[in-house]
């Protein structure tokens, strides 16, 4: 496993994964703020008709969900997957949502715009996310009248998204900047290069997981080319200050005693309340990013980081389950997945 | 309302967000807001009201301020409150006020990215020169001069087939 992650190249024990998500309006209706329910249902028709009446091989593969027709535990699960925004599943309303069979595109329609194009790609794939948004856009455009100005680009209903429409994303884990108390200066200072950093885990306060999203903030006047090459260009700053934070900390016996408990409590625990597996996933990522752990791969830890999540948990169980049996289930869940790794002894216990 | 996270000042940023597999919203001040990253997009616009009422009280003497989109309706103090545009005709109705916000914003005021097919004829032809350009630079970037001699070709095929189409439609146009 370790010679694949090396072979990644590469960033995936920083990064991951990638989002590039493009914000579309119609021209002849108003911007969804201004839409009454009705008026919602006809630019959902028109745009799911757009998607799954065109002749490219790509409609047939999309699916149509009409999200008043979720249950609650559905469409939270929705954004545990980062599939839809938490504002989408707020009021549902009129609002429809086209998914990729394989789930690597989304697109929301009636959330902030008409259309939100969104596409996620593992680990870092900013070039490999930006050309198929740009396909489906593409393909969007030859059926509809999108409200655009030679001047402005893009016109939305929020003016920071006008111009190109375009947010590109990168999902960090930053443990180590983190536990250093270095984020806040980091974010004061990506604000000057008109980027934004914020926890993905976390009430609006404290960020869990220490899983960060790193994203564009200006959109007009930046082509989509310039805008993704400055996010790389700084996310590989970031990655770099990451790594070199890690190393220090590689050597901390607080932190590595962190770690190790948090591999114990994975591995024995019967009851892992979400927050708490969070936190110790992090901790096992950590582990496994500077070379603790060689048998656990990244794979395996970001999808445990969304399948443990309440509702995707309940929606994959079939059936609602009170708190504690969501913790024994979580508990159970985390357990099996580590179990079919073997992990050694560490090289640094023997040091 | 005071800041859920500070309680001392204004909450002015509300923040919907899944906690535990619930829906939970947060009312938050600049500051706090900021601390937390919801600041940078939102706070230059949306929650900036007094500069907004600022320059919409300017806007008063005039005789502006009751003035609608003819499209959706939206006057700009609609604008202005939400933060919310109410339809493209807005960007074009209050192009004038919404232009200090957009430079505060964006540090920009035009567009140089994709273009959409309703931008009008040749859109695809300017879209593919743009790449074109780009990778024209890359390919000079990292010296490889024959890729880039095919680039520059094409660029000038593409160019004269736009002329081409601008001119045609000029002579049809005429003829009409």
């Amino acid at each position: 496993m370790s010679d694949k992650i090396k072979k990644q190249g590469d960033i995936s024990d920083v990064v991951i994964s990638t989002r590039i998500r493009f914000a579309r309006n119609l021209r002849d209706y108003p911007f969804p703020c201004r839409l009454s329910d009705e008026k919602k249902c006809r630019v959902a028709a028109i745009v799911k008709e757009a998607a799954l009446g065109g002749h490219s091989a790509i409609s047939e593969r999309f699916r149509y969900i009409q999200m008043s027709e979720l249950t609650q535990e559905e469409a939270v699960s929705l954004v545990e997957r980062h599939l839809v925004s938490p504002e989408f599943i707020s009021d549902r309303q009129g609002r429809g949502l086209l998914i990729l069979d394989d789930e690597s595109v989304s697109i929301m329609i009636n959330e902030e715009d008409h259309i939100r194009i969104q596409v996620i790609r593992p680990n870092l794939d900013l070039e490999g996310a930006y050309d198929l948004a740009d396909k489906i856009d593409t393909l969007f455009d030859e059926q509809l009248n999108f409200a655009f100005s030679d001047k402005l680009g893009y016109l939305t209903q929020c003016p920071t998204n006008i111009g190109t429409g375009m947010r590109a994303s990168l999902m960090l884990h930053l443990p180590a900047l983190r536990e250093s108390g270095a984020m806040g200066k980091i974010t004061a200072s990506l604000a000057k290069l008109g980027l934004v950093i914020r926890g993905i885990y976390g009430e609006g306060t404290e960020p869990r997981g220490s899983v960060y999203q790193l994203s564009n903030q200006v959109t007009l006047g930046i082509s989509e080319k310039e805008a993704i090459g400055n996010l790389r260009d700084i996310a590989m700053q970031l990655i770099s200050q990451e790594r070199s934070a890690r190393e220090a900390m590689a050597k901390n016996i607080t932190v590595l005693d962190n770690i190790y408990r948090s591999f114990g409590i994975l591995q024995y625990a019967k009851l892992l309340s979400n927050d708490e597996c969070l936190k110790h996933l992090s901790y096992l990522r950590f582990g496994v990013e500077i070379g603790i752990f060689e048998n656990i791969d990244f794979d395996t830890i970001n999808h445990l980081m969304i399948q443990v999540q309440p509702a995707t948990l309940m929606k994959n169980i079939g059936k609602k389950l009170s708190p504690q049996e969501r913790d024994q289930i979580r508990a159970e869940l985390v357990r099996t997945a580590l179990s079919r790794k073997q992990v050694p002894a560490s090289r640094r216990l023997e040091n | 309302m005071l800041c859920q996270a500070c309680e001392k000042r204004q909450a002015t940023t509300h923040i919907k967000t899944i906690v535990n597999g619930e829906l939970r919203e947060y009312y938050l001040c600049p500051e706090c807001a900021s601390k937390h990253g919801y600041g940078s997009f939102l706070g230059d616009f949306g929650l900036d009201i007094d500069k907004f009422f600022g320059s919409f009280m300017d806007t008063l003497g005039s005789g502006r301020a009751s003035r609608r989109c003819s499209f959706c309706g939206s006057s700009f103090e609609d604008i202005a409150k939400s933060g919310k545009v109410g339809c493209a005709k807005c960007y074009e109705e209050f192009y004038e006020e919404l232009l200090p916000s957009l430079r505060r914003i964006h540090g920009r005021t035009s567009h140089t990215g994709k273009l959409a097919g309703s931008a009008g004829t040749g859109v695809r032809i300017r879209n593919e020169i743009n790449k074109c350009r780009e990778e024209l630079e890359q390919a000079i970037k990292a010296q490889e001069f024959e890729k880039a001699a095919t680039l520059r070709d094409r660029i000038k095929e593409l160019e004269e087939g736009m002329k081409n189409t601008a001119s045609g439609e000029n002579a049809r146009r005429d003829q009409k």
